[in-house]
């Protein structure tokens, strides 16, 4: 019989073989599912994770890809520690874009170089109001922010396809609902010569910085703790549950929605009815493959934006569709929830229970 | 008066998948565990139900496919969660992920099948009569079963020692435990009925309601399902109102267009979820009757003392 033990504390070893474990065995399922689908799965693998990122214009894509999901995963890992579950990123992603593109139409002739500030400004407003929303409700109403979140992205996504397919249509376009295109100075620069790394990638390294200080070393990063694993303790020494809402969900609110211009007013350059292949989402995801602490996001947000290669690649080379990229984002998430148990419990065999060891 | 009988047709059919997988999350959530991942199991259950009938040319075997396909998934929630122990709502927004990236794998050598529309109920003479006949006596089988599945769900939870059991488990574990009960399989229990019951209204989408299969074409079903437990304060018969409720909203951004209503397409389509918003706001600003109402352990793991 397998029985679950638990530890003491936490074990440290477990905390990063986890995740590792959790992708190693995504591998593994992935060969198998390949091979079900009647492909070599060598090949395929290659073909998925490697050949991405065998040149120098590979490694640019996956920075673009992980900038968005960098970004607004270390702003959810925040809320997820204080067990706030904005689950609405994607909304507020599209918000955000709304915003600062709307600035970006609003001037489409402009060549100020305080165009490009101005949007960041408006993005991270439009992000933080759609993400107050779910904190209103939660702390006025007591509702479930995790559904609120969710059904607003909804919202967001259809007021976008609202725009672009009306009011926002390029009026000397061919009739396709798709906005503008961005002026040169509201474009992001590009970073790196010969590929599409965008200014952005800067920004998503100084707000993993901000995030680790903010974490480890500021009080609301003891409080952000402590709310969400002792809410009783929190109580007591008055950390008030209802501020944590309000920030947690601001700031993944903002950054989501800077995440959003990013995208607009990076490799994109105009409003269109799709931005975004679900980063929202993904970056649910690599909160949590990054230990919901930035430096791992900057990792798990690496290997998360491999799979979107990976799968724009497969549908190309392979044949196989653009899908398998969720499937396999799906199939992570459960190893690696799986395998947090290991972090936490020690398995034994056998039936016999020996207390009291030390850990 | 021609317009009367479609409309409300339209509305049940609307209606129905809420109500399947809003009865099974509540049977889930009454027994404590709360299973985020109804958006996924139904997307499982729609392709599976589909891609079933298209290759039988059964659609009772699509049903029946589609039911054990929504278990299958929901088993994998139960073991992460019940047995494992990780994190539920983590594990039911994987679920959600996984599904819809699982549907769309599976599903896109599906797409534009056309298949034959599950047969409806048509009794001589009583399914003729006028307004009455088609609407009580002219469903399809999976309309009744959804009636029958919440009716019997609080008769279930109200007078049987079965249905006491299940809502102790959910209210105090640890009661329940000492008493001898087996917390985990009365859980596992409960969260297969879920998954079940969704991959039905899953497999409801893409054999009743739009025949056909396109991705993500839960558009958010699954989650409004959700929400409609809260709205109900877990209380079958008002899952009933609440799921009709949404269908008819549903329904009526539909028909504005047409009824001349002049307001852009999007801005009706947000209806049902804005809806979902303000009912959620409504039901849980009163704090004394979600405390009365909720299990009081949903949400929480459970490892019995050793």
């Amino acid at each position: 019989m397998i029985r679950l033990e638990p530890r003491r504390q936490h074990s440290q070893k477990m905390i990063y073989l986890s995740p590792l474990l959790a992708i190693v065995l995504t591998l593994i399922s992935g060969a198998i599912i390949f091979a079900f689908m009647g492909k070599d799965p060598i090949e395929a693998l290659y073909t998925f994770f490697i050949m991405p990122i065998n040149n120098a214009y590979g490694i640019g894509e996956l920075c673009v890809k992980a900038t968005p999901l960098v970004i607004i995963a270390v702003g959810l890992a925040m809320g997820f520690r204080a067990n706030v579950w904005n689950i609405g990123a994607e909304g507020q992603l599209t918000m955000g874009a709304i915003f600062g593109g709307g600035l970006a139409l609003a001037f489409y002739d402009s060549t100020s170089v305080f165009l490009l500030p101005g949007m960041f400004v408006m993005a991270a407003v439009g992000g933080a109001f759609w993400g107050a929303i779910p904190a209103w409700l939660r702390t006025r109403f007591n509702a479930n922010e995790i559904l609120t979140s969710l059904m607003l992205t909804y919202v967001a996504t259809l007021f976008l396809s609202y725009l672009v397919y009306g009011p926002w249509r390029n009026p000397e376009g061919f009739n396709f609902p798709e906005s503008r295109a961005f002026p040169d100075a509201a474009l992001l620069p590009i970073i790196y010569d010969g590929t599409r790394v965008h200014l952005g990638a800067v920004f998503a390294l100084l707000i993993v910085a901000g995030g680790w200080v903010l974490l480890t070393k500021s009080v609301v990063g003891f409080q952000l703790r402590v709310v969400g694993q002792a809410p009783q303790a929190a109580r007591h020494v008055g950390f008030r549950q209802k501020r944590m809402v309000w920030f947690t969900l601001l700031l993944s609110g903002g950054l989501s929605g800077l995440a959003g211009m990013f995208e607009v007013a990076g490799p994109i350059g105009q409003l269109q009815p799709s931005i975004s292949p679900g980063y929202g989402f993904t970056a649910i995801i690599v909160a949590f493959l990054g230990r919901l602490h930035p430096i791992g996001i900057l990792f798990a947000g690496l290997v998360m934006a491999l799979t979107y290669l990976g799968g724009e690649l497969a549908q190309i080379s392979l044949g196989l569709p653009s899908a398998v990229t969720g499937l396999f984002q799906g199939i992570l998430l459960f190893f690696l929830l799986g395998c947090d148990v290991l972090t936490k419990y020690r398995i034994r065999f056998g039936s016999v229970s020996k207390s009291g060891e030390p850990a | 008066m021609d317009w009367i009988v479609p409309l409300i047709l339209t509305v049940i059919t609307a209606s129905t998948p809420l109500l399947l997988s809003a009865t099974g999350e509540l049977i889930t959530e009454k027994s404590g565990v709360l299973n985020l991942g109804v958006e996924g199991m139904m997307l499982i259950g729609a392709i599976t139900g589909f891609a079933v009938t298209v290759s039988t040319g059964s659609a009772i075997l699509g049903i029946i496919a589609a039911a054990i396909a929504g278990m299958a998934i929901a088993l994998i929630f139960a073991f992460l969660t019940l047995t494992l122990m990780a994190n539920q709502v983590a594990t039911g927004l994987a679920l959600t992920i996984f599904g819809v990236g699982f549907s769309a794998l599976v599903g896109s050598g599906f797409v534009g099948f056309a298949i034959e529309p599950l047969p409806s109920l048509h009794i001589p003479v009583i399914s003729d009569i006028p307004v009455i006949g088609p609407i009580l006596f002219g469903q399809d089988f999976l309309v009744y079963l959804s009636i029958f599945m919440v009716i019997a769900s609080g008769w279930f939870l109200t007078k049987t020692r079965a249905g006491l059991i299940l809502k102790a488990v959910g209210d105090s574990h640890d009661s329940a435990h000492a008493i001898g009960y087996n917390v985990i399989r009365i859980r596992y229990m409960a969260t297969l009925f879920g998954g079940a019951m969704s991959g039905l209204a899953g497999a409801y989408l893409s054999l009743v309601y739009t025949p056909m299969w396109a991705e993500n074409m839960t558009a958010g079903r699954g989650w409004i399902a959700l929400a409609l437990v809260v709205f109900a304060t877990w209380r079958p018969g008002r899952l009933l109102a609440g799921a009709y409720m949404f269908g008819c909203i549903s329904v009526l951004q539909l028909h504005a267009q047409s009824a001349g209503i002049n307001v852009p397409s999007q801005f009706m389509s947000m209806l049902p979820y804005l809806a979902t918003v303000i009912v959620l706001v409504i039901i849980s600003s009163d704090i004394t009757k979600i405390r009365l109402n909720a299990p009081a352990c949903i949400g929480k793991a459970f490892r019995p003392a050793q």
